[in-house]
């Protein structure tokens, strides 16, 4: 092959698409991605601060799980990764039909936060004369209806008039954070911190299961999440979403009616949106404030979309992020070398290999051929 | 011999589909081969490695005698190889001339006056009809692939692949376009037309290479060639060319379409005052240069086009009462009692659900009957599987999102829903469009037993040919405008041809372009 010409060589990595990976192989993607991911954590560790990244690491698995305190400590942590863990799932299932409709809902925080907002005035203004059962059917009413209005308000302007949902959503956020500060201004008065509502009475507030006021919580996400699950896959409901999320061509030709059904999901997002609020307030916080959603309302737009909007992996990939997250401020408290921000490092590196090993899943690399055609 | 590009033992493989395998051909300088395959059969993979697009897996490509590596469209057009896509990849808003230029690493400054010139002498030594000052989103599709070609040859190409050129032209666009083919292959370049219609093949090409399932078959020199040879190698067995027509079965007015108006949203009449009827135990095949209103004419009947006036009645059989269509939504119109399917023109963005398998596409049309909360799976279920069978659907299962088959899979899975359930008026849109010979013998199979059992069947098609074998009547439609309706069983392709660029005398105010 003396006379070849060669324009350009053959690359030397090309990128293919490949078939469905087996359920082995994208464990084995992940596990590696994992060890990958702590290789580099502790080599970032080591360079930055001499520290031995076990010790690190073990440090970061104590956030959740500790095991030399006694078993009351030890369930009282664990309790706490779960409590995190299912405010940010019950958010993550309540985007999970909006997102499967590809109605884009980043207003989560604000849904959240008119629930709980709703959930917290019935406490102030009812707790004193309504009986505990009355008294939270109407907080839990309440707070969906609250989350159902700010789900609606785009779904509607959408329907109508095209408005982008993206931007809706997120200026409704505002205006929740606005009507939670001025609600909380009115009720403190001129004390300078909002308190706990109903201190004394303790109206309003969930019952203490295994010593935690937030256990109930778990069950209700628990069963969110089977409910929210069988309706987008078995119902005729959840159908019409994936039509919808598909194609609206389609969806007008099935004679679906895209409007009603884009209204409809955004009313059930944001209610359970509500709920979540409702749960943050009466069981885990007994109070209000802008920071009640914490953030999580758009956390879980990467654990919805990490998860392929299927509730049962959601729970998984919540559990991971709050698992790195109590990791991250457990490492910060213990060393003085490692603030916040390097434990954001630490967990950053975690997501981003987990994330990017997808790629490994969906495309296969192939490396140029020996070059013994040169000589 | 000396060989403008010799392909031996290309093979390329997409995760465990082997598109291409072991190909080995050769292109002369100066000569026109045709690629004929059926759809599937890796015409356009192959290709697709010749411009750059794709890497071979295994197989040597050689450009002139000279091993070379095609790792990039630029170096395709180093070796002076072009290819014209199906899609074409232009910039609306630019020029011709800043279209042709785009792209190009040339030092110095931009001169238009250049450029324009260069072009001008291009079109002038092949033939080419191109203003280089007009926008792109002004130009007719012919003119756009005229453009492309330009692109192509501008870069000074000697060797273009088209593919699948004809597939957007009307019968008078199609002469035109081969006879600057042939200026070019006089000028000594030679050109790879992938297509698969056989006539076209037969009139245009030098010879022919035919691909089948991914594997060379063999290459043969036009002259020698007969439609039914080819056909034989493309397909692998023999295949009837007739298309069946049985004799109408006692005819009964079912769809009566007057005066129907619809504008479009730049406010232009894309119907204007069409009237026409359609009989169960008929075909009526609706003809016209694409975009001349026949999506919307299909869409209108179905409920899913704005309509500005006219009326849509449908009669029931056996009942002579009938019953007015237009306002109202599909929904409404089931509601109604009227059997209607269709067939749309997009079938994964319209007619199905990309993402959902056989089953889930199974009942979309009627998964709301009845008062459960939840989905019935069961009878989705048989009705794929029955469908699977019957008409030979390849899909590794039903849950296969349908998006990953094949688009003759995907039309098998759309007509099999549309004639399950079963309907009094079947309205197709390109119901063929793309697919292999033996797919569209299924169609058109499957069109017939429908006419037979009394259905009135509307087919919106391109071919002409296979309009004038298959329809009974043909409606022509040109500029949204009704202009004749035509008996099938001895109209002329010229006659029709004709028609569909030519308003005739009586439908006034027609312009003729």
């Amino acid at each position: 092959m003396s006379n070849s010409t060669r324009i350009g060589r053959e690359p030397l990595i090309r990128i293919s698409k490949k078939d469905v990976a087996p359920w082995w192989q994208k464990a084995v993607v992940r596990v590696v991605a994992l060890i990958a991911a702590l290789v580099i954590d502790a080599i970032f560790i080591y360079l930055f601060t001499k520290m031995n990244p076990l010790d690190v690491f073990s440090t970061m698995f104590k956030g959740t799980f500790v095991f030399d305190y006694g078993t009351t400590f030890f369930i009282n942590k664990l309790l706490r990764t779960l409590r995190d863990m299912a405010t940010l799932l019950c958010i993550a299932i309540a985007l999970a039909p909006a997102f499967k409709m590809k109605f884009w809902n980043i207003g989560a925080e604000g849904q959240v936060l008119m629930g709980g907002l709703a959930t917290a005035c019935v406490m102030q203004y009812f707790g004193d004369s309504l009986h505990t059962p009355a008294l939270f059917m109407l907080m839990l009413t309440a707070s969906i209806v609250a989350g159902a209005v700010w789900g609606f308000l785009p779904a509607f302007f959408n329907a109508k008039w095209k408005t982008n949902e993206t931007l809706f959503t997120l200026m409704m956020n505002y205006i929740a954070i606005d009507a939670v500060a001025c609600m909380t201004n009115i009720w403190r008065g001129d004390k300078s911190a909002m308190g706990t509502i109903n201190q004394a009475t303790q109206a309003g507030w969930f019952p203490n299961i295994f010593n935690q006021r937030f256990t109930l919580n778990l069950f209700i996400v628990a069963a969110l999440m089977i409910i929210v699950f069988v309706y987008l896959r078995y119902s005729k409901q959840g159908y019409e979403i994936s039509v919808v999320g598909e194609s609206e061509n389609t969806a007008k030709y099935a004679g679906i009616n895209v409007k009603k059904v884009v209204i409809r999901t955004m009313i059930i997002s944001g209610a359970i949106c509500g709920i979540c609020g409702f749960m943050t307030v009466a069981g885990k916080d007994q109070a209000i404030s802008t920071a009640t959603a914490g953030g999580y309302g758009f956390t879980a737009i990467i654990v919805a979309w990490m998860a392929k909007f299927n509730t049962f992996y959601m729970a998984i990939i919540s559990f991971l992020i709050v698992f790195l997250e109590h990791g991250a401020s457990e490492i910060a408290n213990t060393y003085g070398g490692l603030n916040d921000y390097a434990a954001s490092v630490i967990t950053a590196v975690i997501l981003f290999c987990l994330i990017g090993s997808e790629f490994f899943l969906n495309y296969s690399i192939k490396l140029r051929k020996g070059s013994k055609k040169e000589a | 011999m000396d060989f403008a590009v010799e392909l031996r033992n290309v093979t390329k493989r997409f995760g465990k589909v082997t598109a291409n395998n072991g190909v080995s051909f050769s292109v002369r300088r100066g000569e026109i081969l045709s690629l004929l395959g059926e759809n599937g059969s890796g015409k356009t993979t192959l290709m697709n490695m010749l411009s750059g697009i794709y890497y071979p897996d295994e197989g040597q490509i050689l450009v002139g005698g000279k091993e070379v590596t095609i790792s990039s469209p630029k170096d395709a057009f180093a070796l002076g190889i072009g290819m014209i896509h199906q899609h074409f990849k232009l910039v609306d808003v630019f020029t011709a001339a800043e279209n042709v230029v785009l792209g190009l690493d040339e030092k110095g400054k931009f001169d238009r006056k250049a450029i324009s010139d260069k072009i001008r002498k291009i079109c002038d030594a092949y033939g080419f009809e191109l203003d280089p000052d007009q926008k792109v989103y002004n130009m007719s599709v012919s003119q756009k692939q005229t453009l492309e070609i330009i692109k192509v040859l501008y870069r000074g190409a000697d060797i273009l692949i088209l593919d699948e050129p004809t597939a957007v032209l009307t019968p008078q666009e199609t002469e035109k376009l081969f006879s600057v083919i042939k200026n070019m292959r006089d000028d000594g370049k030679s050109i790879i037309i992938i297509t698969h219609k056989l006539h076209e093949v037969l009139s245009v090409s030098d010879r022919v290479a035919i691909l089948r399932r991914g594997e060379y078959v063999d290459t043969v020199e036009t002259s020698t060639a007969t439609e039914l040879m080819l056909t034989e190698m493309m397909v692998g067995k023999k295949v009837s060319l007739n298309i069946d027509r049985p004799d109408p079965v006692d005819p009964v007015e079912r769809i009566r379409v007057e005066g129907l108006t619809c504008v479009n949203s730049d406010g232009i009449k894309i119907l204007d005052n069409v009237s026409f009827t359609a009989n169960g135990g008929e075909i009526l095949g609706i003809a016209g240069i694409s975009g001349c209103g026949q999506k919307e004419l299909l869409e209108a009947i179905a409920g899913l086009q704005k309509v500005e006036s006219g009326s849509v009645e449908y009669f029931m059989p056996g009942e002579t009462e009938s019953r007015q269509l237009i306002g109202k939504s599909p929904k409404q119109i089931r509601r109604l009692g009227v059997a209607l399917s269709f067939v749309p023109e997009d079938r994964l963005g319209m007619g199905l659900v990309g993402s959902m398998g056989m089953t889930g596409n199974m009942m979309l049309k009627n998964y709301n009957e009845g008062f459960n909360f939840f989905l019935d799976n069961k009878h989705p279920k048989e009705l794929a599987e029955e469908i699977r069978e019957e008409l030979e659907v390849i899909t590794p299962s039903l849950n296969t999102p349908v998006r990953r088959l094949s688009g003759g899979n995907i039309q098998k899975v759309l007509v099999g829903r549309e004639i399950a359930s079963a309907p009094a008026v079947l309205m197709t849109a390109y119901a063929v469009r793309g697919l292999d010979i033996n797919t569209s013998y299924t169609i058109y199979r499957l069109l017939n037993e429908q006419k037979k059992k009394g259905v009135a069947v509307i087919y919106v098609g391109e071919d002409l040919d296979v309009l004038l074998e298959l329809s009974d009547k043909i409606l022509v439609l040109c500029g949204g405008k009704v202009n004749g309706v035509v008996n099938g069983r001895d109209a002329t392709k010229e006659q029709i041809g004709m028609m569909m660029t030519n308003l005739s005398s009586e439908s006034e105010g027609g312009s003729d372009e």
